[in-house]
């Protein structure tokens, strides 16, 4: 590979949301499809205490040569979040203007169910303030296309739109990486988000 | 050929490619997945779970001195349960060779402490590579098998959170594997049985050994400089050699990837081409005192480098301030969020037993696994947390200590029962202590992800084995009363745990039910709440379930909601249902 292929600039894609929303498949099939495409790739995750409801945070750089797998805070080409709140939470890591790619849902955390803390206030307006801003009606696609869990799948084929590489890709990562018995509805999935961004 | 790899992935792989014949391992994050990936390689390499980091390292050990090549895994806090037989394996010496990995977990991502235990490797004077990602991993492990073998030396492979969870391209070659030769077994008193007329012989082997170390690390193709330009050079180990890199692109870099003994002839020769050498290491200045104790002068930067993990962010800051320049502005995030804390999953068949252990007001010594989140508000049901087994013993300890509280319970799960619960309930029994021992028996080691464990009924291959009943070794240690309760039924486990825990003598209680996320026994029924009883008292709330969330708001008010369950996370396991003193909340179909 020689600096002419690809612009030596490196993509972020940051990847949040609540343990148990397949946001580790997501950025496992990004990392994939990046390699596929031919960029030298990092995918960065925290295992462990994460998965049991709390916040993760997945990070997929891609480029010539990657060198740390964090993303520098404000460096964040995409923010992809697969809740509300989350995105709101982990909106200071994208670049000014970056696309924040959202699933339009909330997940309640229980230190607000059970009344310890108040609930975040004005979600809307403030997600709204995001000049970059895609809201993804992501549960509602997913169902469309067979099953509530692909939801995740929705939301990285609208991702596939903004990255700079092309759809070709993803379908090889996800052929290597999911199930045969399950890969239709995922790649029916997928198609739909891939659909919904413009 | 290559591939997108975890360290912990690659780590499989080079074992597999340098011909190790036996492995062994207890889960712990961020370690869990190298044992897992070597299952993949069962066919070649004969890989258990171990009852604990101590005996995974003692058949590290043997395998060695049979003459085969073995490895074995375990998170930093593992370490300290395995070194004991390391600090003596060390005199010994391998034969086959010997490689040990040990995930360090700076920043606390899923661990009680950071400690770093690269320090841990000059204690125990082994050779100790750090990986900076994944081919590094792989190139190294393949690297620390021969020289472990050339040395007679173990090798610890140091990774952390952050190299054993980050996937990066790997070239693993053909992907074959090289079948090395067992040395033959010698029977050899003087050079493996640790007596102290053989040990001093040994240390004095082990010096000479340091020696050659020494000299190796100065030749070794893993220490190298990257040629850069500009007065500020700098050493790097590990992860941060890449943080440096992404931050200083053309500063000269010494990368240390051999790092006990470091490399100090190499970096005196590297200090000397430029004016001010700066340490990044992550964690302890374990790097930065060695070279500083010989005689290289080493910047100390007022930059905070040492705490928690290091990014680009942080040596940004540093960057500032060695340049003179002002620190660069940095995002700040949203404010007024409510945090999201992991939780005890929905259904979980841990979440009764501390509602009632928070009832009941016990002082509870707890222990490591998903069951420490108990300790979170709103069940706010745990005391005290150490390490691995620790609950039995600290328990005995107020109890001794005359605790005006009289109900003390140790709280652990399955697996941490078996890895070093037994010699605590051993000492229980033994001296006649009157605590309650409960064990939550979830029958899987659930927190990293669900390995098998000896109560679970199968090996890490998924053969069958004896279910240990943990009942029965409490009763064979002589506890006279020893309870077997199902998780769900709160009045029966209100009514057992206080019987035990105000009877005055020695008694276990094990909570028998499976990790509602391994066995999906959900989905004959869920709970749903009758919004015209509720009266938004906030009973359900409290018990911490995720699945329950706020739905109307009681009054104009707005200060107290009713109950509503999200039927897509509901598992039906009905503990709502039972806190509800209006009959607002029942099973349904």
């Amino acid at each position: 590979m020689t600096s002419s292929t690809f612009p030596d600039k490196l993509f972020n894609v940051t990847l949040v949301g609540v343990g148990g929303q397949g946001i580790l498949l997501t950025s496992d099939i990004l990392a994939m499809a990046a390699m596929h495409a031919g960029y030298d790739v990092k995918k960065s995750e925290v295992h462990g205490m994460s998965q049991r409801g709390g916040s993760v945070i997945s990070q997929v750089r891609f480029g010539t040569r990657v060198h740390s797998p964090i993303i520098p805070t404000g460096e964040t080409d995409i923010l992809v979040s697969f809740e509300r709140l989350e995105a709101l939470r982990w909106a200071h890591l994208a670049r000014p203007g970056a696309k924040i790619l959202v699933n339009n849902m909330d997940r309640i955390p229980v230190t607000v169910s059970s009344g310890l803390q108040p609930a975040a206030q004005n979600v809307d307006e403030r997600l709204a303030a995001y000049p970059g801003l895609i809201l993804l009606a992501a549960n509602e696609l997913a169902v469309q296309a067979g099953n509530l869990r692909t939801a995740n799948v929705v939301v990285m084929g609208a991702l596939a739109k903004l990255v700079p590489f092309g759809e070709d890709h993803w379908q090889a990562a996800m052929r290597e990486r999911i199930p045969a018995q399950l890969l239709d509805v995922n790649l029916r999935a997928f198609a739909l988000g891939y659909a919904a961004i413009a | 050929m290559k591939k997108l790899l975890s360290a912990n992935q690659a780590i499989a792989w080079a074992a597999y490619r340098a011909g190790c014949r036996v492995a062994a391992a207890y889960p712990g994050t961020p370690s869990t997945e190298i044992m897992e990936h070597i299952a993949e390689f069962a066919g070649a390499i004969n890989c258990e779970w171990s009852v604990n980091e101590k005996v995974a390292m003692e058949i590290g050990i043997g395998a060695s001195l049979a003459g085969t090549r073995a490895l074995v895994a375990m998170k930093h806090v593992g370490l300290n349960v395995a070194m004991d037989p390391l600090m003596t394996f060390t005199y010994i010496g391998a034969i086959g060779g010997m490689v040990i990995i040990n995930a360090d977990d700076p920043s606390l991502h899923s661990s009680q402490n950071e400690q770093d235990n690269r320090s841990l490797a000059k204690f125990a004077k082994c050779l100790l590579f750090e990986p900076a990602d994944s081919q590094e991993a792989y190139d190294m492990v393949c690297a620390g098998f021969e020289l472990s073998e050339k040395y007679q030396v173990p090798v610890i492979v140091r990774t952390t959170t952050r190299t054993a969870h980050t996937s990066t391209v790997v070239d693993i070659g053909s992907g074959e594997r090289s079948e090395t030769p067992v040395i033959p077994y010698v029977k050899n008193a003087q050079r493996n049985v640790a007596v102290p007329a053989h040990g001093r012989l040994m240390r004095f082997a082990v010096e000479k050994r340091s020696q050659a170390l020494r000299a190796l690390t100065e030749e070794s193709p893993f220490n190298r400089a990257d040629s850069g330009t500009g007065d500020i050079g700098f050493v790097a180990s590990g992860v941060a050699y890449q943080y440096v890199k992404e931050v200083f692109p053309t500063a000269p870099v010494f990368k240390v990837g051999l790092s006990y003994p470091p490399p100090l002839e190499k970096i005196r020769a590297f200090a000397a081409g430029v004016q001010r050498l700066v340490v990044i290491e992550e964690s302890d200045p374990v790097l930065a005192e060695q070279i500083r104790a010989a005689g290289i002068p080493v910047v100390e930067p007022k930059t905070e480098l040492h705490m928690m993990e290091l990014d680009p962010v942080r040596l940004g800051a540093l960057r500032a301030e060695l340049l003179g320049t002002p620190p660069p502005p940095t995002a700040q995030p949203e404010t007024g969020l409510p945090v999201r804390p992991p939780v005890l999953c929905s259904g979980c068949s841990h979440r009764g037993a501390f509602h009632i252990l928070a009832k009941l007001k016990a002082t509870v010594c707890g222990d490591i696994g998903c069951y420490t989140l108990g300790s979170a508000p709103p069940l706010s049901a745990m005391d005290t947390c150490v390490c691995m087994g620790a609950a039995i013993g600290t328990a005995i300890g107020m109890r001794k200590a005359g605790l005006p509280n009289q109900r003390i319970a140790a709280v652990m799960g399955d697996s941490t029962f078996f890895h070093s619960g037994m010699t605590g309930l051993l000492d229980v029994a033994y001296n006649n202590i009157p605590i309650t021992v409960m064990v939550f028996d979830n029958r899987i080691t659930a927190m990293t992800g669900h390995q098998e464990n000896p109560g679970s009924g199968h090996t890490l291959l998924g053969v069958e084995s004896p279910a240990v009943n943990i009942a029965d070794i409490a009763r064979t240690f002589g506890i006279q009363r020893v309870h077997e309760v199902e998780p769900y039924d709160l009045a029966n486990l209100e009514k057992v745990f206080k019987e035990c825990l105000d009877c005055g003598e020695p008694a276990v209680v094990v909570v028998r039910g499976p990790c509602v996320l391994h066995v999906k026994w959900a989905g004959k029924y869920i709970n749903t709440v009758d919004e015209v009883k509720c009266t938004a008292c906030g009973s359900c709330f409290r018990i911490g379930c995720p699945t329950i969330v706020r739905g109307a708001p009681k009054d104009a008010n707005g200060r107290l909601f009713k109950a509503k369950i999200d039927p897509q996370f509901c598992t039906g396991c009905n503990l709502c249902a039972q806190v509800c003193k209006f009959g607002a909340i029942s099973p349904v179909k």
